[in-house]
């Protein structure tokens, strides 16, 4: 399928989701919805660097919480309308995912998912003593009473989210399909080979960091907006990371609807789990599933479904 | 000013000794076996909830009750080392899926303590802790001071059964080249499989000198993944020596830090010198 048709038929896709929800009217759908397509942009954003290239993003919800505090900061000083705030939350966090990866990119994986850890405690730690954005105490965000578009302003969240999903699940098929593509995938299979070819692969690491990075931001830029409140221990949450990683390795990290599956499948277990059981037991179904996945089915959900012929030959 | 400085030096040297014995275990799964264990950490407070229980239940004086759990934790070492070695080791998919399978224990140990014991804050009794002694202008804590020497007794004890033993050369030879090791006729999957034993059961005693130290709820264990691993690389990935410096140096800049600036800058230092020393000298100071 060519590039341009598949841009086509995500818009499509959305278009169709969009006009679908017209016809519900319980707002805890939308509340729930939002979430599960945040995680379609926070898995799919993970995976064009832990799943193509295979260096692990520990530090999502540093990323995330980075685009969310750059909206409490443009909140405070003007309050621009949502596309602005995802805008500038993703060129923030694009600028940090580049400054880590040129510092921890060219020592080995292992060392640079360590790294990644250490930089959303690190940036954690700053927004905790910077007052302006409420310090350890955290933020109240007043929302507008109406929203453009839609009206209702929980539906106009789950719109911009819903683009933002849409958006990136293109963009990693994107990339998929491109040299920087194919350059990645040659650094996951074996990057000294990759190096020796010629292939300059901190250029295309940095560019998926780069990438990854600034979607991450994304995502969390229109979240002060949704819950109207914010504080360093909710935004730095370890289950953003826990749930970023989680979702591709149990859909699959080879392609961009692994991602996807996983985010929903498990998404909506979530939200399901939060209403009728607890939220903190649904926590730890999560982190089961993510060990019972990485240990019984190393390729994900689509890894199943695969011909044992494919598998052979990886 | 000068007091405050010495202070601030003495509880450094005393903090890094706690680093230390934090560490130890990573030093031998991370930088021996290179087994990246991000959920040390998490294993550690495990360690501080079982003397917590047998403290406020029988007791138990905390260390010795870090001493009685210690077949128990290198137990559950063991079976996490069988479990590393059949889904990744042995695939060579140690990458990702192992780095994510230790990231995910981290996350099932932390919830698993919570949903037992709550988010409150345990502490233990013991007859050291809130007494102090004074030398000169120095004051110094015995509930900093007792974990500080245990630390230091236990890496000792470490450093004699390493170089000293069979079995602990084999553990140093494995971490040099498991190949060789191969062709002499020993299996290097058991001998790691005995060394990270061996890792885990240190975090028992890590648990019990951390609770002495500070009041211990489940998620604190994350504040020390930075640390511990900023240790075990700045001191040159499983050298005893320079771990021990290493979590001097950071000890004493912390408490540094922590004097001066205030509390809640200092876990931006161990991240701090984590990123530094990753980005400019990943070989650790002294490194091989």
């Amino acid at each position: 399928m060519r590039t341009t048709t598949f841009w086509l038929l995500t818009a499509a896709v959305v278009a169709a989701v969009f006009g679908l929800s017209r016809y519900v009217t319980n707002d805890y759908y939308f509340f729930a919805a939002y979430l599960v397509l945040q995680y379609i942009v926070l898995a799919t954003a993970w995976n064009i660097l832990g799943g193509y290239t295979g260096y692990v993003n520990f530090g999502v919800a540093g990323f995330f919480a980075l685009g969310a505090y750059s909206t409490v900061v443009l909140h405070k000083l003007w309050g621009p309308p949502i596309p602005v705030l995802i805008v500038v939350g993703g060129i923030v966090s694009g600028i940090v995912g580049l400054g880590m990866g040129y510092l921890t990119l060219r020592v080995r994986g292992v060392f640079f998912g360590i790294a990644t850890l250490a930089l959303a405690i690190v940036i954690q730690t700053f927004i905790t003593n910077w007052d302006y954005v409420g310090g350890s105490r955290g933020v109240y965000i007043i929302r507008p009473a109406t929203a453009p578009l839609v009206g209702n302003y929980i539906e106009y969240l789950f719109l911009v989210m819903l683009i933002l999903a849409g958006m990136s699940v293109a963009i990693a098929r994107t990339v998929e399909h491109s040299i920087l593509g194919f350059g990645l995938a040659t650094v996951r299979d074996d990057e000294m080979a990759a190096e020796a070819s010629g292939v300059p692969t901190l250029r295309l690491k940095l560019v998926a960091t780069v990438l990854s990075g600034a979607l991450m931001g994304m995502a969390g830029a229109p979240m002060p907006y949704y819950v109207t409140y914010l504080d360093p221990a909710s935004g730095f949450s370890l289950s953003y990371a826990v749930n970023a990683i989680a979702m591709p390795l149990i859909g699959g990290t080879a392609n961009w609807l692994g991602p996807v599956i996983g985010a929903i499948f498990l998404g909506t277990i979530e939200q399901v789990a939060t209403v009728t059981i607890s939220s903190a037991l649904n926590l730890l179904i999560v982190g089961v599933l993510l060990v019972f996945f990485v240990v019984v089915a190393p390729n994900g959900v689509m890894g199943m479904f695969q011909s044992r012929t494919r598998r052979g030959d990886r | 000013m000068l007091d405050l400085f010495l202070n601030a030096i003495a509880s450094g040297v005393l903090l890094g000794g706690f680093y230390a014995v934090m560490t130890v275990g990573l030093a031998i799964s991370f930088g021996m076996l290179d087994v990246g264990n991000l959920a040390h950490p998490a294993f550690v407070i495990l360690g501080s909830f079982t003397a917590y229980i047998l403290n406020s239940r029988y007791g138990i004086d905390p260390i010795v009750a870090g001493i009685i759990v210690l077949p128990g934790f290198a137990l559950l070492g063991a079976v996490i080392y069988e479990t590393y070695y059949w889904s990744f080791e042995r695939r060579g998919e140690e990458g990702v899926r192992g780095l994510s399978f230790f990231f995910g224990l981290l996350f099932i140990t932390e919830v698993a303590l919570i949903l037992i014991f709550g988010v409150d804050y345990r502490f233990v009794e013991a007859p050291y802790i809130g007494r102090s002694i004074d030398i000169g202008l120095v004051d110094l804590p015995l509930r900093m001071l007792v974990p500080c020497i245990t630390a230091f007794v236990l890496i000792g004890v470490l450093q004699l059964f390493l170089s000293r033993t069979f079995i602990g050369r084999a553990i140093l030879a494995v971490a040099q080249d498991g190949q060789a090791l191969r062709l002499m006729a020993v299996s290097p999957k058991h001998v790691k499989r005995v060394a990270f034993s061996l890792s885990i059961a240190t975090a028992a005693i890590a648990g019990s000198c951390l609770i002495i130290i500070q009041p211990v709820e489940p998620s604190i264990g994350r504040d020390y993944i930075g640390r511990v691993f900023a240790v075990t690389v700045m001191g040159g990935m499983g050298s005893f020596p320079g771990m021990v410096i290493a979590a001097l140096v950071l000890g004493i800049v912390e408490s540094l830090t922590a004097t001066f600036y205030g509390p809640s800058w200092s876990p931006a230092v161990a991240f701090g010198f984590l990123l530094l020393t990753l980005a400019f000298r990943p070989s650790g100071i002294m490194g091989r």
